[in-house]
Parts: structure tokens; sequence; C-alpha cells
């Protein structure tokens, strides 16, 4: 979906989200900047629709209005000159890994990338990835598209092959990028998540996106998203962003269509 | 002769076991008859004592004497000379420090009920007066001001007056800063907050939402784009927490999340409003400020059983507001003075089960005067809570101070200002309110922002 959105457009960085009202009564909801167009001043949001907000969202149509669009907000990624750097990205993950990865290859590093699904549908921006990567390599469930599997099976085949990585950036449900981080920590490659809490205003104002990394409590939404994963507590972001499972179903059923 | 009773005209409030369970105004108002005659208990004085003890000196006897007459027009006239929300500070000051609390009334009986009557006027105000037309005479000049609380909304008010356009940036989508996110309806309404807002945006001030200043635009390139002057009052929004294990345990919150959740998304209209606001059975805020008995009675509120305040100091530092204290108390909120946190415990899914806390005793004065508590050793004890509310305490965001080069401030984040222009230490570049002096008041927030308008004005007229 893309966005007119000139205060964002102009400003943005890989790395940055916005947040979303897509009704007056609307929830804020946080969305990666996948894309943007200084000159046509648009930002282009790419989402799963998982619950009721992003559901309203998708009935959007071309032209349609939203409440409120604001941003660009967390720090932007910091991208280093490597020698050959693996993007690693899980189901929507790919989205935001599109332009940190992209940036990369601007800035001459070869990357390889991983795009893992439940099942072919699932696997988002290959073509677009294609358009940069040396090898992209696809990794689903139920073996659709690619390797079944999971995206840590590629990740451990290539490192057996004895690909050298110096770099890996992982963004996809936490649950992968902790075992990604258990497989880059044995090998000693750093490894940059990006970590998406329950967040309300994305200024730093509530507290409620906080996550222990390094054993001191940050912000994500100003002090991230992106974070060493080597430091991120990811148990404890698992069961922090479980806190409103039960309203959540509620309001999607209750609101929903 | 001044009525000599000793006690204010009560005021007319919701019944504590009703209000418990709505979010609709605790206090009522005053009627005219009732207004009318708590003004006659003023005694006129010649030095003013309440004036002085108020931080935007409201004309206060001025006023008084215009609501003995019944002429309640004339007395918003004198209120708003010095005081552009009335309808706010009426409610929201604590007026026990300040106004009220220099009146001589105040000396054997009650004070003066200054801040009723002032509500009063403000609201009948509101529902009486038509809006009047006013024309400005513009004079080419741009003013930007960063964020649409109390302090950012009163320096575009007097600018705008002054002939300058002024256009707010707010970070979130709506205005009002602590007034629409942070207060709860029973006790500030939104919709008078709205309208307040709205008599500003009527005078011609722009207000332009959703743009976070250092991050969709900086203040320097504000400045490029022809703002001769930019004021920052973008508050003191950043929670702080107890460092304590276990703060980060699900069903624990900052009573800024928990108040944004309920006032800003509507929480309290789940699953209307599709934000979710978690409240357990058993709730313990810790803190005991306004922020803290905001959140507890709106747990009450929510359906929770049993709701502490847990505060290290005993009662007399508690920091809240008298009435907010008293409210509080009558709606069955417990109340746990010298008692301190030391831990938060979680069953195995991670969610809040327990909170440990240490029994304190007051110690000798520290260099505030103040008796510092001191833990008794051995009195460690277990409360079975399921939410936990941390309200102790907010400092300015960091993120205006980092993307403006040149800005000189406080070690704790505070933005180092001239006392008398509230000019910091870059040119054309004023702040006040929370952002400046950390947590603190509406009024001084308002205070700061009059200030401020007043040195921009004459800085650009030269
Ligand atoms: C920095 C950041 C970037 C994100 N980028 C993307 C993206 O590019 N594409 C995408 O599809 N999703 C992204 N998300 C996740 C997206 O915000 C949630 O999927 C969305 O809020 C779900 O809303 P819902 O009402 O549809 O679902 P719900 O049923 O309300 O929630 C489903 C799940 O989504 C998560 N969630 C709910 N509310 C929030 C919230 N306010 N903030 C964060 N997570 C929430 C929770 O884990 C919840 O269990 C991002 C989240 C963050 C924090
Ligand atoms: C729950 C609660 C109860 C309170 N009760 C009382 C009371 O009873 N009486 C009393 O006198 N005081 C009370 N206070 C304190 C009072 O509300 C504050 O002192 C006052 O609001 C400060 O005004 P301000 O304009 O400086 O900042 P705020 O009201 O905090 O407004 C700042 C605004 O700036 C915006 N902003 C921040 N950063 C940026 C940015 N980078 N770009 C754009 N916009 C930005 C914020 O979103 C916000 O809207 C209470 C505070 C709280 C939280
Ligand atoms: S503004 Fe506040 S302190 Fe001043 S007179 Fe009114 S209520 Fe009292
Ligand atoms: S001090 Fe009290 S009695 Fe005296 S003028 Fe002020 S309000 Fe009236
Ligand atoms: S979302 Fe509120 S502080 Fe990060
Ligand atoms: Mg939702």
């Amino acid at each position: 979906m893309e966005i007119h959105a000139p205060f964002v457009a102009r400003k943005c960085e890989p790395g940055q989200f916005i947040i979303i009202r897509v009704d007056e009564k609307g929830e804020r909801v946080p969305l990666t900047i996948a894309d943007y167009d200084r000159e046509k001043e648009t930002v282009t949001i790419i989402y799963q629709v998982v619950g009721y907000s992003t559901e309203l969202l998708s009935k959007k149509k071309e032209g349609d209005y939203v409440a409120d669009f604001v941003g660009p907000l967390g720090q932007p990624s910091i991208l280093h000159k490597r020698e050959r750097v693996l993007g690693v990205a899980g189901g929507v993950g790919a989205a935001p890994l599109y332009p940190q990865l992209r940036k990369l290859a601007e800035m001459g590093v070869p990357v390889d990338v991983i795009i893992g699904g439940k099942s072919a549908e699932f696997v988002i921006l290959k073509e677009k990835f294609e358009e940069f990567c040396e090898n992209v390599f696809i990794a689903t469930d139920d073996g659709s598209l690619g390797t079944k599997g999971f995206v840590t099976n590629v990740l451990e085949d290539q490192i057996a092959k004895g690909v050298k990585y110096d770099e890996v950036i992982a963004i996809g449900p936490l649950i992968m990028m902790k075992n990604v981080v258990k497989i880059t920590k044995q090998h000693d490659i750093p490894t940059m998540v990006s970590l998406n809490p329950i967040m309300i205003d994305g200024t730093g104002m509530c507290g409620g996106c906080r996550v222990t990394v390094g054993g001191e409590t940050k912000f994500a939404c100003v002090d991230g998203p992106d974070f060493d994963g080597f430091q991120v507590d990811f148990d404890e972001c698992m069961k922090r962003q479980t806190m409103f499972r039960e309203e959540e179903h509620e309001c999607k059923i209750g609101r929903g269509k | 002769m001044a009525n000599m009773s000793p006690n204010k005209v009560a005021m007319p409030e919701q019944d504590p076991n009703v209000r418990n369970k709505n979010f609709k105004e605790v206090a009522l108002g005053y009627t005219k008859e009732m207004a009318m005659e708590e003004a006659t208990r003023c005694l006129n004085c010649k030095n003013k004592p309440c004036v002085n003890g108020c931080p935007v000196n409201v004309p206060i006897p001025e006023f008084i004497e215009k609501v003995a007459a019944g002429d309640f027009e004339g007395a918003y006239e004198v209120i708003t000379s010095e005081n552009a929300l009335p309808a706010i500070c009426g409610r929201v000051c604590p007026q026990e420090n300040q106004c009220e609390g220099k009146c001589v009334r105040g000396i054997k009986g009650e004070p003066v009920g200054i801040g009723r009557m002032e509500r009063f006027v403000a609201d009948y105000h509101m529902a009486n007066a038509e809006p009047a037309e006013v024309s400005i005479e513009k004079n080419g000049k741009k003013v930007a001001v960063v964020g649409c609380g109390p302090a950012g909304i009163t320096c575009a008010g007097e600018l705008i007056k002054k002939g300058y356009e002024v256009t707010v940036f707010e970070a979130l989508h709506k205005p009002g800063g602590v007034l629409s996110y942070g207060i709860p309806e029973f006790r500030l309404p939104k919709d008078l907050v709205a309208k307040e807002i709205e008599s500003v945006e009527n005078l011609g001030v722009k207000i332009e939402t959703n743009v976070i200043v250092g991050r969709s635009v900086t203040i320097d390139e504000l400045m490029e784009d022809g703002y001769e002057a930019v004021f920052v009052g973008s508050g003191a929004g950043l929670p702080r927490f107890l460092n304590i294990p276990g703060e980060n345990y699900l069903g624990v919150y900052s009573a800024n999340e928990f108040l944004t959740r309920v006032n800003l998304m509507k929480g309290y209209e789940f699953p209307e409003y599709p934000t979710p606001v978690k409240i357990g059975k058993k709730v313990a805020v810790v803190g005991a400020g306004n922020v803290a008995m905001d959140a507890a009675r709106t747990a009450k509120r929510l359906g929770a059983d049993e709701v502490y305040i847990v505060y290290r100091r005993s009662e007399e530092e508690a920091p809240a507001r008298l009435e907010e204290l008293h409210h509080a108390k009558e709606e069955g909120i417990i109340f746990k003075f010298l008692n301190n946190p030391v831990a938060i415990k979680a069953n195995e899914d991670g969610w809040v089960e327990k909170m440990e806390i240490v029994k304190q005793e007051l110690g000798e004065p520290d260099a505030s005067g103040r008796r510092s508590p001191v833990p008794i050793e051995g009195s460690n004890y277990d409360i079975d809570v399921d939410t936990v509310v941390i309200a102790i305490g907010q400092s300015p965001n960091p993120l205006i101070r980092h993307t403006t080069p040149g800005l000189d401030v406080q070690k704790w984040g505070g933005i180092i200002v001239d006392e008398e222009t509230m000019e910091s230490s870059k040119d054309g570049v004023y702040a006040g309110g929370d952002t400046v002096t950390g947590a603190a008041t509406v009024i001084l927030a308002m205070g700061a922002g009059k200030k401020a308008a007043a040195a921009i004005d004459k800085k650009l007229r030269g």
C-alpha cells in the first residue's frame, strides 16, 4: 500500500517506521516503511492482516484516506560496509528488510537473502530482492516453494558450505529471530534484529514497548527498533507480545466485519 | 458585612460509590446561587495575598466581586486577562498550595473557594457566550510552537493575538498534551479541553497533529522554513521506572501507558474503541502524586476490586492535590504509606502475581528538610496483585535535545532557559513548561508559555 505523506517521505531512512490510525476510533498501528519515494512524497507499507486493525486497513481502496499517519519513527538502521551480508526474513519481515539490503547493495556490499514463509503465498518481495541480491534462498514450512523447512535450516546449510558472512540482519517473528541468533552466536556472526513490541505512541512517552537489551531496559520505539540480536532477551519479548491476546481476540470477534 | 461562614459552600459531587464505577465528572460544579454565595466570603483584602499565590496573578478579588454581583461575563473578562484556560485551572490547579493557600480566610477555617468560582465562571461563559468575532491585524511574521500542551497552547494563543502567524506541531493525533492523554475524563472532561483548544484555533492558530519535531522535521529546518522563533513546550513525557526486579512482567504499566490507553485511546469503551486496556482484580499503583491518584481511581472505575496506593513516604509528603487524595479515599482506594516496593514477582506465564514491599519509617530530615524514609529491616512482605502501575514521575523526552544542535540542557534533560525571557541557549528558540521544569503543573506551564510569548514579541519587533 502506498500512502501520500510528505512529512514522512521527505525524511525517512531504512529501518524506520510509521504509525497509522485507520479511522477516528482507531488503534495506533506501527508499520515499517518498506519503501519511499521522495519525489512523489509517498511511502510504501506492507502488512499482514492479523487482527481487527489490519483487517480494517485492508478494506481501504485506492484514493481513500486514513485518519492519521505519523513518522518517521525509530532510529534508522546502522548499515556497515561489510564483506558479505546475509538477510533473513520471515513473513512480512521481508518488508522492513528490503530497504536495508537494498541500501547495502547500493553501498557496494554483496548481499544474500533467505526469505521464509508458511507456504509460497506468504513469501513476499522475491522478485524485488532478486534485483540486487546475489543469492535469493526460499524456505517454506510446507515445501511449496524453495526448501521445505525453516530459514534457519538454510542458514545452517550456508554456514556448513563455508560461505562467510560477516553480518546477518534477521527480521521476522520473534521465535525466528531467536533461533537465527542461536546459530549466528555459535559462529560469532554479528546479527541485527528488528523488534516489534506492542506500541502506542511510538515517541517514548508510554514505555509500553520496553525490551531488555544487554540487561538494560530500552524503549524499542526510540532506541530501536533494531538491536544487537546477541543482547536481546527474546523470551521476555515473546511474553510481552501476548499481553492483550484475549482482548485482541474479543475485538476481532466483536468488531470485525 | 462579609459572609463569615468558616466553610466553603459545599461542592455538589457524585456519590463516591456511584462515581467509582463511571467516568463522568466527579465534582458537578457550583450553581449561580452557590457561586454568588461563596463570593460573599471574600474580604477583598487590600494587599491581595491570594493573587501573589497564583502563578499567573489572576486578579482574584476583582473577579470575585463581579461574581458576587452576578456579573459572570464581567468576571470572565477579569480572569482571562491573565489566565487563558480558566475552566481547566479551576479544576486542576493545586489551589491549596497556590491562591487558596495564601487566602486570609484560610487562617481560621477554609479559604475562599477561588478555584471553584473560577471554574463556575468559565463554565458559565462556555455555556452562554457567543463566540466573539475577532479581527487581528497580522504582522507577517511566523512563529512555530512544538507540542500542544498547556504551555504550547498558551504561547500560541498569546502570539496570535499579537498578530503573528502561529503553527503548533503536535506529535500525537490529538492536541492537549497531558490534558488529553493523562488527566482522566472524570476529573477533566475532554470536550471541555477540546473547546478550549478550539477557541485558540478560532483565533487563527494552526495545529498540525502527527508531526514529531526531531523526526518529521527538525527545529533548524523550521527556522530555515521562515519561522522566526520556535517555542518548545514538549512536556515531560518520558516515564520513570523503579529499576526493581520484575518491572517488565506482563501486567506492569507505566502510568503514562495505562492512562493513555484509557484517556487518549478510550480503552474504557473497548471494544467500541479497539485499543485494549487490561485491568485485573488487585491493582497496586506506586507513587502518591496526581498521576498516581488518577491511575488508581481509573483502575477502580475499570472494575478492579482492590486498588492500593503504595508510597514510600508518609501522607504528609504525598504530592497530589488535597482534593484528589480526599476523593481517592472516598472512592475506596487503599493507602499504604511508608511502604516501598522492592520487587515484582510473576507466575510461570510471566504475569504479575505479587509485589514485595518493605516497610519504611521516617528518619532524620534530609537536605530538603523533609524527613526521609528509611527501610525497616526484616519488615518485607508480599501482597497479591495482578496489575501494577508505576507512577513515580517523568522526565523530558530526549528527542528534541538530540536533534537540536546548540540547545543546552540540564544533566537530567531539562532545557535550560533564561528565566526572564524563556529563551534557550539557541538563538530564537524558547522553551517552557514541563520540558524546562520537569513534571510540574498546568498553570506553571501556561505561565511559561505566556512569558515566552511576550519575550518573542519583544525580540521580533526589534
Ligand atoms: C516497529 C514495528 C514495525 C512493524 N512493522 C510491520 C510491518 O511492516 N508489517 C506488518 O504486517 N506488521 C508490522 N508490525 C506489526 C503490526 O503492528 C501488528 O501486526 C498490528 O498492530 C496488528 O494489529 P491488529 O489490530 O490487526 O491485530 P491484533 O489482533 O490487535 O494483534 C495481533 C498481534 O499483533 C501485535 N500487535 C497488536 N497491537 C499492536 C501494536 N499496537 N503494536 C505492535 N504490535 C501489536 C501483537 O503481537 C498481537 O498479538 C510492526 C510492529 C512494530 C512494533
Ligand atoms: C496524569 C496526570 C495528572 C496531572 N494532574 C495535574 C493536576 O491535577 N494539576 C496540575 O496542575 N497538573 C497536573 N499534572 C501535570 C500537568 O499536566 C503538566 O505539568 C502540564 O501538562 C505540563 O504542560 P506542558 O505544556 O509543559 O506539557 P504537556 O502537557 O506534556 O504537553 C506536551 C505536548 O508536546 C507533545 N510533544 C512532545 N514531544 C514532541 C515533539 N518532539 N514534537 C511534537 N510534539 C511533541 C506531546 O505529545 C504533548 O502533547 C498532571 C500530569 C499527569 C500526567
Ligand atoms: S489560575 Fe489556579 S492558582 Fe491562579 S487563581 Fe486560578 S485556580 Fe488559583
Ligand atoms: S485573600 Fe481570600 S479573602 Fe482576601 S481577597 Fe484573596 S480571596 Fe478574598
Ligand atoms: S510506544 Fe510508547 S514508549 Fe514506545
Ligand atoms: Mg488490534
